[in-house]
């Protein structure tokens, strides 16, 4: 073939691919900066009890899970069942951020849901949420032995997510030293 | 002066009522100085609200965009700079929370990428523009082609001559 074909035809499929790739990236993922990071250290009065104390503290020495969560939120309640079979299995503590609740409701949604949390911290403000980079609910962190955080999934956790990403990268993160 | 000619002259000084509260000097809004309050329309301009993409969080009011402007406001209050403030939201968001994202190495072709597609053009055309000149400058004509060339330039000037 000739180069005159050949040229513009590279650069035409180089132009393709770029637009094709940018057309499946998911635009309201937004890359966290706080990965590689150790969790932003917080404390906060605990959901079901406001005369206890939840902090930061509590999540490091293990692979966690911090899951952001409320009762107005509508795919937290599809997620649910999912953060569910996570806590089942026992392979980390899945931890909860109770965000921009009122603690009635959230207590009232989880009693009615199921309550998978090893502890939840309640952010009524949402100060935590915007510390930890919080912009849409349900978000998960997954935190390694060293309390640094590894991985954040926005969005709700579904059988594909909950399989193919977090309980492998939970099972890495144990292995590792 | 009829009634309607009193009621409609009552009717401007009226109108020019409603104006006064602008006259008052501009609200602070929480904050001690004007200054401040600047300060915060012009870094809740630059700052993207995360939940609902396009807009800054001054242009947004959910609830994010409301937190973020509420701790905008406490960092000023605080006596942090506008550099410290941005910082700080980067720190928590990324880059991305800011419309103008810094100039670095994963920026890089962001910000020069259409300068660099450009020159790419101006480039190939100049080459292909000084190429086809070269071409039509080479070409050296046998005799037998010269011949023709005569000819049929003759051909065409027949008509004009005789018309």
């Amino acid at each position: 073939m000739k180069k005159a074909v050949v040229i513009p035809l590279v650069i035409f499929l180089a132009l393709a691919a770029l637009l094709a790739v940018g057309l499946n990236l998911n635009p309201t993922e937004v890359p966290s900066p706080l990965i590689g990071k150790p969790l932003p250290e917080f404390s906060a009065p605990q959901l079901h009890d406001p005369e206890q104390v939840f902090s930061s503290e509590q999540i490091k020495g293990q692979v966690s899970v911090l899951n952001v969560f409320a009762s107005w939120c509508i795919p937290c309640r599809q997620e649910h069942p999912f953060l569910a079979a996570l806590a089942q299995r026992g392979i980390a503590p899945i931890y909860g951020l109770s965000y921009k609740d009122q603690r009635e409701d959230a207590r009232a949604w989880l009693a009615r849901f199921g309550d998978v949390y090893a502890g939840i911290a309640y952010d009524i403000e949402g100060r935590i949420g915007l510390d930890l980079g919080v912009y849409g609910v349900p978000e998960t962190f997954i935190i390694d032995k060293h309390g640094i955080v590894r991985y954040k999934h926005v969005g709700p956790i579904d059988a594909r997510t909950l399989n193919e990403v977090l309980i492998p990268w939970i099972e890495r993160l144990r292995n590792e030293a | 002066m009829d009634r309607a000619t009193a009621q409609r002259g009552l009717i401007w000084p009226l109108l020019l009522l409603l104006l006064l509260p602008s006259l008052a000097p501009a609200a602070l809004d929480g904050f001690d100085a004007p200054e401040q309050e600047a300060r915060f329309r012009a870094l809740s301009q630059e700052l993207r609200c995360l939940g609902c993409q396009g807009q800054s969080i001054a242009d947004s009011n959910a609830d994010l965009a409301n937190d973020m402007k509420r701790e905008v406001r406490r960092l000023i209050l605080e006596g942090r700079s506008d550099a410290e403030i941005r910082d700080f939201m980067v720190a928590r968001y990324g880059d991305f929370v800011l419309f103008r994202p810094p100039v670095k190495g994963s920026t890089y072709f962001l910000w020069f990428g259409p300068f660099a597609l450009l020159a790419v053009g101006l480039i190939s055309w100049f080459v292909l523009a000084r190429r086809r000149r070269a071409v039509a400058a080479d070409v050296v004509l046998s005799a037998a082609e010269r011949q023709r060339l005569a000819e049929l330039l003759a051909a065409e000037r027949k008509p004009e001559e005789n018309p």
